[in-house]
């Protein structure tokens, strides 16, 4: 895994990066902004990944994580008034330390509890942002106003509400974090994590402290999920609570396990999957709920381990 | 010269089965030291006492010096205990090299040994013969060949102590004059705790036998000393027709 073909991987990842660029000029109007908020989402999908694919804990509150840079983002420009790249590192701040807390306290338990336990924080933490409507605009959300949203570089600006500086914006982010998680895992970290997914009690006795790898993993997953959160508010100007809720800690599950779980490109072909299913489906039927759910079980059936997963298992055995 | 390895009083329970009651133990640095006895004595409980798998129940266990009663298997094993597994438990979705390279890339981590963890891997591969097996993953390796991976990711730790359990089971005759000179090379630089059933290897490669029977330590002492104890023969080997 780590030892085969590194330049290979590298060209693949450095290749996927340049496609998205070269079809910001090519993509209509219309996919053009889908694709821009499927990259960040699938950012979210990525920082999911880095603890369900890699470590195997099946987290379902990862909306807090989403929803902590959301709103720390969103704060920090509307309450506070910073600008764009300072309430951006807010977001991720508010992320990586509820992602701390929420590690040193979910990580006692394992398995189903686990899940059960990132659900019940992943709920308070809607219920709290529902409960403080003074500041959060409750279920109507917040909108972050159109001249906060401009990035301001030397003498010129950059507005983030401008399409190809969106897509450019969200490009970026996503370069970046799919970058950082490739190397994470080609990593002895990654290693690391594998081993505990594998079998947490033989890592422990090749002495590795698997408590403390563990919290490092769902820390640095819960700030590449805040980052995700930061951004979305930054550049589609919206922080509501709906992409708190239980469903937003589902989706980027969905995703991944579409798309591959601990592949490095399964989040992104998985958020675009299930992005184009229900675009394509809701244009034929106000019943697409059902054409995704059928889409779903068809590929359950007949590509268990997610797109990338099988594609990895039956031809590319180099896929990171 | 001080013992490696003390025990004192050490009591592991089980509900009410005393799996372990009350053992005093001590290792010397240096010795290839077998444990045996019958199924059920509480030889895979004691070691698993030591290396930290499992909480005693009550006594002491001192490691070249310190107590180490109360501390987490990890730590132990940084110490350098190193304990590989009764039943085979490596990494089967990973390659042999990323098996190995797991406990080299930790001993490089600690400061414990130094260089690539290349260089780590491929010598720990080649001292137990799976270096060309390399990029196999580690499930698709014969039995006896996972046996050595186990032996191989225990080596890469730099152990002090190397507890083998059952090392041999499921091994071919042939593979087993292999596995003595392997482990008789480990024992320059590692003192060795076996657990064996196979009598002719225990009765090759030990210094000395320690013999468990009903959680208790029965008899110690050279293999000659063991083969002439009458309560050592009832209790394990058979009394003669």
């Amino acid at each position: 895994m780590s030892e085969a073909s590194p330049a290979k991987a590298y060209a693949l990842h450095l290749g996927v990066i340049a496609l998205l660029f070269a079809l910001s000029f090519v993509l209509p109007e219309y996919h053009h902004g889908l694709l821009a908020r499927i990259m960040v989402l699938a950012v979210f999908a990525m920082g999911y990944n880095m603890l369900f694919g890699y470590v195997g804990l099946l987290s379902l509150g990862h909306a807090m994580f989403f929803a902590a840079g959301l709103y720390g983002a969103g704060f920090a420009v509307i309450h506070l008034g910073w600008n764009v790249p300072l309430a951006f590192l807010a977001g991720i701040a508010c992320g990586a330390l509820l992602a701390l807390v929420i590690g040193l306290l979910a990580l006692r338990t394992t398995g189903v509890a686990f899940m059960i336990v990132t659900m019940m924080f992943a709920q308070v933490f809607y219920l709290v942002i529902l409960y403080f409507a003074a500041w959060t605009g409750g279920d109507q959300g917040l909108v972050v106003p159109q001249p906060a949203r401009v990035l301001n570089l030397g003498a010129t600006s950059l507005d983030l509400t401008n399409p190809t500086v969106r897509y450019m914006s969200a490009l970026a982010l996503f370069s970046i974090v799919l970058l950082i998680t490739l190397a994470v895992v080609r990593s002895r970290y990654g290693r690391v994590l594998v081993a505990v997914r594998e079998n947490e009690e033989r890592t422990k006795m090749l002495g590795y402290d698997t408590f403390s790898n563990k919290l490092i993993a769902v820390v640095v997953s819960g700030t590449i999920c805040a980052a995700s959160g930061a951004a979305y508010a930054l550049l589609f100007g919206y922080v509501g609570s709906s992409l708190a809720s239980v469903q937003y800690s589902i989706l980027p599950l969905l995703w991944v396990l579409l798309g591959g779980a601990a592949t490095t490109l399964g989040a992104l072909i998985g958020t675009v999957f299930m992005y184009y299913v229900i675009d394509i489906a809701s244009g034929y039927t106000s019943a697409y709920l059902l054409i995704v759910g059928i889409a779903l079980i068809l590929l359950v059936l007949f590509f268990p381990k997610g797109i990338l997963g099988t594609i990895r298992q039956r031809w590319l055995g180099w896929l990171p | 010269m001080m013992p490696l390895l003390t025990t004192k009083n050490l009591a592991r329970n089980f509900g009410g089965l005393r799996a372990v009651d009350g053992v005093d133990f001590q290792l010397m640095p240096g010795e290839i030291r077998a444990v045996i006895g019958p199924n059920g004595a509480g030889k895979t409980t004691f070691v698993s006492l030591i290396s930290g798998r499992i909480q005693p129940s009550s006594g002491m266990i001192v490691f070249d010096g310190t107590d180490i009663t109360s501390r987490p298997a990890y730590l132990r094993v940084r110490q350098g205990i190193a304990y590989t597994f009764q039943i085979t438990s490596v990494f089967a979705n990973l390659s042999a090299y990323d098996n190995v390279a797991l406990p080299v890339q930790r001993t490089l981590t600690d400061g414990r040994s130094k260089g690539a963890v290349r260089t780590g891997v491929m010598a720990a591969l080649e001292r137990t013969g799976l270096a060309d097996r390399a990029h196999m993953p580690a499930g698709q390796l014969s039995y006896g060949h996972q046996r050595l991976l186990e032996v191989a990711m225990g080596l890469a730790l730099k152990p002090r102590l190397l507890i083998l359990d059952e090392p041999t089971q499921g091994l071919a005759d042939s593979e087993i004059d292999n596995f003595i000179e392997l482990v008789r090379e480990i024992a320059k630089s590692a003192t060795v705790l076996l657990i064996e059933h196979n009598m002719p290897v225990v009765m090759q490669l030990a210094d000395r036998i320690t013999v468990f029977n009903a959680g208790r330590i029965l008899a110690e002492g050279t293999p000659e000393q063991i083969r002439a104890n009458t309560q050592v023969q009832e209790a394990y080997l058979g009394t003669a027709p």
